[in-house]
């Protein structure tokens, strides 16, 4: 017997739960503007995020997915993208898109039942948020595949939880990407939770990372609260991508420090004290002890920052309570380009109800 | 002008417009080298390249989502479903994104895309390869389903399926492929989607069908004329969204209608029409409407299928009863 083929799977860390450099670190490392600057957008999504978790509790917002932990992730991975390039999110990374132009008012729009929130002011061609799980990875390879044949210089990025690794869709969509040397950077965000189901009931595989390598692709295990980390495999992967070397497979381990949304209550499935270890892990802390340690961060701009936030939040929640519900018609009038004659006539209908008639 | 059959057909709209807009790609399994198990995409590839004709893995969920991607970043692809009974694993790529994203985005993105599939039974076909499910995409909002039945409506519908903002189901009656061949001018013109074609004009029946019942309908309509029995036949042709006016006018003159299809009969699209025509004709009719359509049972191997599909007998009878009333 011999050896036909063998393959291992590298872990990358550069900052580690102390806010310690671990590795020769990067060129970010040493880049305390740009870190500053990260680090900023990291604490504006956890502002907004616990203020949108409030705003649901008091009946201001509907269901709500929190994306509490991962901000290093989320911001490794929206910082990562050019303008052209095209996110295909699931429904939790507003770090990333936030870093894309998205605006907080249309994350609330969203989840406060209105479509406008999904037209948003991102790259216009950025993918809407994607409930069907993993199905947004084939539209990425999609867009992936559509820039490859138009020979543009882009790259297609999905994001996909650690349950969605195990859906179909993930797999064909890393598949693909393999045969067809596709500019498509998967990003697994394993934060150890699909609601309910630990990651180690989701497959036998000993990483999540590992399944790129069925595909073909080259695949890397990130420290997903290591932003550094994030950003050094994003910026290696989309680098292959644009020059036509094909696709990547990355895992962020991570940690899902809410419950899945404001629907669910994670104290029925998970232990305290596993949150707890993983509060002493999140990405947070570790950044600004290192920010802090490099004289790039204080508590004096902890603070301003924080309460910048908190303004600037307030500013997007006025503009969300203060929008109007659209007009009985908008239910009609994307449906088709054109309205076909037997729907206008339903719209009629609805119109005349509206009236009163 | 060559006379060609409705596969042909086919083959001429995809080439056409993939010579026209380089946005055109055709994707699916088997559609490349071997141009397609059925032939309708032969000779695109050695024309266009490997680059516009894919051939894709084999995972219908992938040629699905692919053609969401590809459409919404400004690509017109036509995906095939290598038969029918193969689609079910495209139907959350289809319902869920292709016909959803216009609204779902408020049109900021949306999906011109086309997805192509041999559709029926009545060629011997091994099992899942002969199913009709047509009614399992009319009820999915944002979709147009469009079925042709003869080469030159075959050309026409699928070059306006292509042009289309929106996604379009189309689906070919495998049975009449190779059926017969007719006079269709290679000349770009699309036909029009959202109408009927009234192939026959008549007095006494309207006989309402799509896809290859076209064909039994219409030898129905003459063995009723032999009998003195005037019967209109309509061809739905885009069966969502429904030509409905067509249909009140026609049955309007005749005060009968049976509607012949090859689905299962509950909840096929037999009953949307039966029911507007409660709604809207009822006192226009002089008899109960009659449907003719497969039976509620899996379309069965081979060896009964020709038992289970619409037969010309069943159709004349079914005419007939609404004239006996």
């Amino acid at each position: 017997m011999s050896t036909c083929a063998s393959f291992q799977i590298e872990h990358l860390q550069y900052l580690d739960a102390e806010g310690k450099l671990r590795a020769a670190a990067p060129p970010l490392a040493k880049d305390f503007e740009q870190l500053v600057a990260l680090y900023r957008q990291m604490l504006f999504v956890r502002v907004f995020d616990a203020k949108s978790v409030a705003l649901q509790r008091t009946g201001k917002l509907g269901t709500y997915a929190s994306c509490l932990g991962h901000e290093a992730v989320h911001v490794g991975v929206g910082s990562a993208l050019r303008p052209e390039d095209c996110f295909a999110p699931s429904y939790r990374e507003y770090g990333a898109q936030f870093c894309r132009g998205v605006q907080a008012r249309e994350v609330l729009m969203y989840w406060g039942g209105d479509e406008r929130g999904n037209d948003y002011s991102g790259p216009r061609h950025d993918f809407a948020w994607c409930v069907p799980i993993a199905t947004q990875c084939l539209h990425a390879a999609g867009a992936a595949l559509a820039y490859k044949l138009r020979k543009e210089p882009r790259a297609a990025v999905c994001c996909v939880g650690d349950g969605g690794s195990s859906k179909a869709d993930f797999y064909g969509a890393i598949n693909v990407t393999g045969a067809m040397t596709l500019p498509l950077v998967a990003v697994i965000i394993n934060n150890q939770w699909a609601i309910s189901v630990p990651r180690k009931a989701q497959t036998g595989a000993q990483t999540l990372a590992q399944k790129g390598i069925a595909a073909g692709l080259p695949c890397v295990q990130v420290d997903g609260n290591d932003l550094i980390a994030v950003r050094a495999a994003m910026d290696t992967a989309l680098e292959r991508a644009r020059k036509g070397g094909g696709g990547t497979v990355i895992e962020a381990v991570t940690y899902r420090l809410s419950d899945h949304t404001t629907a669910d209550d994670a104290r029925r499935y998970r232990d305290d004290a596993e949150v707890k270890a993983a509060w002493a892990r999140e990405p947070m802390k570790r950044l600004r002890a290192y920010l802090e340690a490099h004289k790039a961060w204080d508590e004096k701009k902890e603070e301003a920052w924080k309460a910048e936030c908190a303004a600037r939040v307030d500013a997007e929640v006025n503009a969300y309570l203060e929008s109007k519900s659209q007009p009985v018609t908008a239910m009609f009038d994307y449906t088709y380009a054109e309205l076909p004659v037997d729907l206008a006539r339903q719209r009629e209908a609805a119109i005349a109800r509206e009236q009163g008639h | 002008m060559a006379q060609i059959t409705l596969i042909e057909a086919v083959t001429q709209a995809l080439a056409w417009e993939m010579a026209h807009d380089p946005a055109v790609v055709v994707l699916g399994e088997d559609v490349g080298v071997n141009g397609g198990v059925f032939r309708a995409t032969q000779g695109l590839q050695q024309k266009f390249g490997p680059e516009r004709v894919i051939d894709t893995p084999l995972d219908e969920t992938t040629i699905a989502g692919l053609t969401v991607g590809l459409a919404a970043q400004g690509m017109k692809p036509v995906a095939e479903a290598q038969f029918e009974g193969f689609i079910y694993p495209m139907m959350e790529h289809i319902a869920c994104h292709a016909a959803r994203m216009r609204t779902r985005t408020r049109g900021r993105l949306h999906v011109p895309a086309v997805y192509r599939a041999p559709w029926g039974g009545g060629i011997r076909a091994p099992e899942h390869h002969s199913e009709a499910n047509e009614h399992l995409f009319t009820n999915i909002p944002g979709l147009r389903v469009v079925m042709p039945s003869s080469p030159a409506r075959a050309y026409g519908l699928l070059l306006a399926a292509i042009r289309d903002p929106d996604p379009v189901m189309f689906f070919e009656p495998k049975r009449i492929y190779r059926q017969y061949k007719e006079e269709v001018p290679d000349d770009g013109e699309a036909l029009p989607l959202d109408v009927c074609f009234v192939l026959r004009d008549g007095s006494d029946v309207t006989l309402v069908t799509w896809g290859a019942q076209v064909k039994e309908t219409l030898e129905a309509a003459d063995a009723l004329a032999k009998e003195g029995i005037s019967a209109e036949v309509i061809d739905l042709a885009t069966v969502k969204p429904l030509d409905f006016d067509t249909i009140a006018e026609s049955v309007a003159k005749t005060h009968r209608c049976v509607i012949v299809h090859e689905a299962p009969r509950t909840a096929g699209f037999g009953a949307e029409i039966a029911a507007r025509l409660a709604e809207h004709s009822m006192f226009d009719l002089y008899a109960p409407v009659e449907r003719v359509t497969g039976y509620d049972t899996h379309i069965p191997l081979f060896r009964l299928e020709m038992k289970y599909l619409p037969s010309v007998q069943r159709i004349v009878e079914a005419a007939k009863r609404t004239l006996t009333v």
